[in-house]
This record gives C-alpha cells, sequence and structure tokens, in this order.
C-alpha cells in the first residue's frame, strides 16, 4: 500500500463534532504531480477533510499520511511541505503586492536575496508591475486569487491545497488560473483542489466526490462518466449528490 | 530570528499605515493626559456659600466676610429666613447654609459660648467632608481671634496658651493635585492602549481570515506571538516618553528618580499588559468582544488600582484583590520613582511580582495560544 509515489495517504479519517461526523472513515491516496479534485456538495465535509490534512485539525480517528508526515505527531513538518489557498482570501489587504509576498516568504524561511529573486519572477510572471507596489485591497479578485495562489507555491511545497480557488472569479481568470495550476502540476507539485464548477472537475486527473461525510466516487472523470453512464461530470454530480 | 524580522517589519507597516488607528495610538492619549490631569482634580473649590445673618451686628458681618475672603467660598446669596434657604438647597443652588442666631454679638461677650447651625449639601459625601473641614477651620480661626481680642480687653494677666500646627508635605510640598494625578494617568493610558491594541490585534487576523494563513505555516507559537507583541511594547515605551515629556514640560511634575528605573519597570509592566492581550484574543472570536472584555478588565484594574481611592480604606477582601492588579503596583511605582526618587532596591517588592505576572500571563498565553482549530 505504501508506496513512494504517494504524497497523500488517509486510511479511515474521521472527524466527529460531537454525535456528528463530518468526515466519515474516509480513505484515498494521491500521487504525486497529479491534480486532484476534491468534490462534494457544501457541508458535506471536504474543508474538514482538507483542514485535517493540512495539519490544522486534529483528526479524531484514522490515519493520514501528507508529503511522508504523520497528521498527527509531524503537522509542524506537513506544514513545511504544502502550500494553502483557504476559501476565504487570506493575503493583507493593507500590504502591498510586494510586501505580502515577502512577509509570506519571509515566515516560510526564505531569505531577502530569494525573496526579491521571486517576487520579480512573479512580478513578471504574473503582469503585475504597474501594481505591485499598490495596496492588495485595491485589486480585482481575479488578480488577488493569482496572487494568492502564487504566493501559496512561493517555498515550493510538494503538494498545494487549494479550497474552492476560483469561487465568484469571471471565466476567463479561472481559464488563467486552472493554465497555472497545470503549470505547477507540470514541474511536480501535487495539486489538491476543491471545487463546485464541474467544468473544473473535468480538468483534475482524477476525482472523488463526498457526500455527507462519504467518499462515494473516486476515479478519473472519464472512467466515471462511464461508471455513471453520463455525459457530463456534472450529471455525476447531481446522480450522487442527490442519492 | 530572521522570520521575527519579517513579523515585525509588517506588524509595523500595518500599524503606521492605519490612518484611523494612528491618531488613537498616539494623539488621543496626550489630550487625555492634558484634559484628565486638569480636570481630574479632588481639590474642593467653588462652594457655593450662603448665610442667613439674624443677628445683623459688625460680629456676624466679619464672621460672613471670612468666609467671603477664603478662595474655597463662593457667596452667592443671603436669605432672610430658613425656609427660604432650604428652598435654594433642595434646588440645587447652594452647597452650605451658615445660620447666624439672634444676638449673636451679645450673647458671645458675655457667654464666650454660642452655636452655629451650618447645613451641608451632603449628596456628595467626601466633598461634604471636606467642606465641613473648611468651615470650621474658618470659624475656629474666627474664634481664636475673638478670644484674643477678649482677653487684651478683659484679662492682661493671663496667657494664652497657643499650640500651631505647621504642616510640612512631604514628596508634594505644595499639594499640587497634577503632581499626584500625573504619573498615575500615564499608567492609565500606557495600560489602556497597549491592552486594547494587543488585545484586538490577533482576533482582528482571526476575522479577515488570515489567522488561518498563518497557521498553516511552519511559524514557530513562540516566533508569531513574539513578533505581533514587540511593536505594541514598542509603542507602550513610546507612550511613555510622551506622557513624561508631558508631565515635565506642561504640568511641571517633579521627576526626581531615575528615567531609566521607570523604563526598566514599564518594559515588565507592558510584558503583562500584552500577557492579558494576547491571552483575550485566545478566547474570543471577534474584535468586539476583545473590546468588551479587555473594558471590564480595565475598569477593575483602574478603581482598584488606588489611583482615585486610596487603597488602605478598602475592605480588607478587595485589598486582597488589589495584589493581583498590576495597575496598582504600575501606580506605585510611577509615584515612588518621580515623586520620591525611589530607587531599585525601594521599588524591588514590585518589580519582582510584576516580573512573575508577566511570566505567569505569557506563559499561560502561549501555551494556550493553538495553531489548530
Amino acid at each position: 500500500m505504501s508506496e513512494i509515489n504517494y504524497v497523500i495517504e488517509a486510511t479511515d479519517l474521521t472527524k466527529q463534532f460531537g454525535d456528528f461526523k463530518a468526515v466519515n472513515a474516509i480513505s484515498f491516496n494521491v500521487k504525486k504531480g497529479e491534480i486532484f479534485g476534491f468534490l462534494g456538495a457544501n457541508g458535506a465535509g471536504k474543508t474538514t477533510a482538507m483542514k485535517m490534512l493540512i495539519g490544522i485539525s486534529n483528526p479524531t480517528s484514522g490515519a493520514a499520511n501528507v508529503a511522508g508526515f504523520d497528521v498527527f505527531t509531524q503537522a509542524e513538518s506537513i506544514k513545511k511541505n504544502i502550500g494553502y489557498m483557504s476559501q476565504k482570501f487570506a493575503l493583507y489587504d493593507d500590504l502591498t503586492v510586494k510586501e505580502n509576498i515577502t512577509f509570506f516568504g519571509g515566515i516560510y524561511g526564505l531569505s531577502r536575496a530569494t525573496l526579491k529573486q521571486k517576487i520579480n519572477a512573479l512580478i513578471e510572471e504574473l503582469g503585475l508591475h504597474d501594481i505591485a507596489d499598490n495596496l492588495v485591497g485595491a485589486l480585482p479578485l481575479g488578480w488577488k486569487q493569482k496572487l494568492a495562489f502564487s504566493v501559496a507555491l512561493l517555498h515550493n511545497p510538494k503538494i498545494v491545497f487549494l479550497d474552492e480557488p476560483t469561487g465568484g472569479v469571471d471565466p476567463i481568470t479561472r481559464r488563467q488560473f486552472w493554465e497555472m495550476i497545470y503549470k505547477a502540476a507540470h514541474e511536480g507539485t501535487t495539486i489538491f483542489v476543491t471545487t463546485h464548477y464541474m467544468d473544473e472537475a473535468e480538468y483534475c486527473d482524477r476525482v472523488s466526490i463526498m457526500v455527507n461525510g462519504k467518499i462515494e466516487a473516486l476515479d478519473t472523470p472519464k472512467k466515471l462518466k462511464e461508471q455513471f453512464k453520463v455525459t457530463s461530470m456534472n450529471n455525476v454530480f447531481l446522480k450522487l449528490a442527490r442519492g | 530570528m530572521k522570520i521575527l524580522g519579517f513579523i515585525i517589519q509588517k506588524e509595523f507597516k500595518q500599524i503606521f499605515r492605519n490612518k484611523g488607528m494612528l491618531p488613537i495610538i498616539f494623539i488621543m492619549p496626550v489630550v487625555q493626559l492634558i484634559i484628565l490631569s486638569n480636570a481630574a482634580t479632588f481639590d474642593i473649590k467653588n462652594i457655593k456659600f450662603s448665610y442667613i445673618d439674624n443677628d445683623h451686628t459688625s460680629l456676624s458681618r466679619a464672621l460672613i466676610e471670612r468666609f467671603d475672603a477664603s478662595t474655597y467660598f463662593n457667596i452667592v446669596s443671603d436669605f432672610p429666613s430658613e425656609k427660604m434657604a432650604n428652598a435654594a438647597m433642595s434646588q440645587g443652588d447652594v452647597d452650605v447654609i451658615l445660620e447666624i442666631p439672634h444676638y449673636f454679638e451679645r450673647d458671645l461677650q458675655k457667654e464666650k459660648h454660642i452655636s452655629l447651625s451650618v447645613t451641608i449639601n451632603a449628596i456628595d459625601g467626601s466633598a461634604a467632608g471636606v467642606e465641613n473641614v473648611y468651615i470650621n477651620q474658618i470659624i475656629q480661626n474666627f474664634n481664636k481671634n475673638i478670644k484674643a481680642d477678649l482677653i487684651q480687653t478683659e484679662d492682661k494677666q493671663s496667657n494664652p496658651v497657643n499650640i500651631i500646627t505647621l504642616p510640612s508635605f512631604w514628596y508634594n510640598k505644595t499639594l499640587n493635585y497634577k503632581t499626584y494625578m500625573v504619573p498615575g494617568i500615564l499608567v492609565l493610558l500606557v495600560t489602556m492602549i497597549t491592552l486594547f491594541l494587543s488585545g484586538m490585534n490577533i482576533v482582528r487576523e482571526k476575522e479577515i481570515g488570515t489567522l488561518e494563513q498563518i497557521n498553516v505555516t511552519p511559524i514557530k507559537k513562540s516566533q508569531f506571538i513574539i513578533g505581533k507583541l514587540f511593536p505594541f511594547w514598542i509603542i507602550g515605551l513610546a507612550l511613555l516618553t510622551i506622557g513624561l515629556v508631558i508631565a515635565k514640560l506642561i504640568f511641571n511634575v517633579p521627576i526626581v528618580g531615575s528615567y531609566l528605573l521607570l523604563y526598566v519597570y514599564t518594559s515588565v509592566y507592558i510584558l503583562v499588559i500584552l500577557g492579558i492581550g494576547l491571552f483575550i484574543s485566545n478566547f474570543t472570536e471577534t474584535q468586539q468582544q476583545a473590546m468588551f472584555i479587555s473594558w471590564f478588565f480595565m475598569v477593575i484594574f483602574i478603581l482598584m488600582s488606588g489611583l482615585f481611592t486610596p487603597i488602605d480604606s478598602m475592605p480588607k477582601w478587595a485589598q486582597t484583590i488589589t495584589d493581583f492588579n498590576p495597575i496598582k503596583y504600575f501606580v506605585e511605582v510611577m509615584r515612588m520613582v518621580m515623586l520620591k526618587g525611589a530607587q531599585l532596591q525601594d521599588i524591588l517588592p514590585q518589580l519582582l511580582k510584576t516580573f512573575l505576572f508577566a511570566f505567569i500571563m505569557n506563559g499561560l498565553a502561549v501555551w494556550n495560544y493553538k495553531k489548530t482549530i
């Protein structure tokens, strides 16, 4: 079971709040360099599951290994090796683009010299020349999200966790965002992404669908469509989520 | 250490970029210090004095003149009857009514013994007490002079024994109220600003969601907390500096003791307050909650600090509580060092206790701070 090329291994991972099992014994593996889509209706337990994997929420039971470290005992080592972009925009609105990059790079332990290079490269890549010294709060949402994604990648993490990264973003920016995701995956970063857009689910290498705290389906989009005898991921989702 | 630098840099940038907060941090305390130190006075002046003179003699007028001459009393009216005087008292127009009886001059010369009736509005009990003391002093002085006159005219043989007390007020020679209040109010300002700022700072990051982002980084708890609190420690010391400058330049408060000692003590003291602020922010989810809890503690700390009311006159149980009040020690140290020129060994008990509080509060706060949810 435990092969080297799995970067996330979860076995019977469970999170219980009182009597309610938000995440009910989910098991799955994610391969290195894979784009893993983590789907489910609102309240299905996606965010809770993700928070256990990134080491900010302790599982009630089960086991999970992320980037080679145990979520129970080595949460801080996991954090060195992952990037995270939350549902809520979490850069500082009252800092400039450059200052945000400096701060987040800095607390991952990057040196000032490395940071300078990274900032220049990033600004070049995202085309942010004119607004590099503007406050982030004034940027359009799409730019903010692209910036947040780039910041999550600053320290070259093995895995990036994206929690609904394209919520509320226009189709063109979403397209650009997914190009960035592909590029990062191509460079060997594993992408773990939750989304409510079924077209985005089609872009993933493999997709899992959570219903009421359990993973009800897990395969490539193509095989899932075959399995449920439908033509789109949208219909796969509707079939599962409606029960 | 390098990571710490990034956090501190970020915090300072955010503080100085916040145009709404800057005046609150630096201008409000200055205004408060100037206004409060002038207004919060226990001196009782401008007492509204009235009298009923039933005698209308030179002696009764002489007595009234005594009150007129005093800076504490303003003669607002004289009443022909007690009834009218009482009505004015219940209207709040007068604070004190002095009634001089019929045949005041005659009886005094004949019997050498007479009663005056004094009515004092005692809604503010402590003010009434002070007013009573002032009135008695004036009447006693008046009495002494009359006696001297009578003795001179009637009995030249006897030698009156006069006991005169010459009070000397140590550490505040002129009994200047501001000398006493300014160090205390300075303490309040340093405490309030640092407590509110530190209490709300981390909660704010919870509210806007950046704390979660911080928690998924490998940053150490201690790095984050020190980085967060250090800027407020600096701001607290900057406030102390501003306050001392104002005390010296505007209020002319004598600063007898060592500045170094003030700074040493204050730097330990601010750690206690920052620890409390951090502790509060651990337990609250919104800035509003943090603000209310901070305010709750501030009110108790202030009222039980000995700043406005002497601790010695509190009930025993309350005195025990004040032993755990950091503001009490800060007030004591400020007054001791500024006014008495206390040395390190004099404030050592306060310093050690404050150090202990700092250690406990920050220990609890750091232990209690969780990177997980």
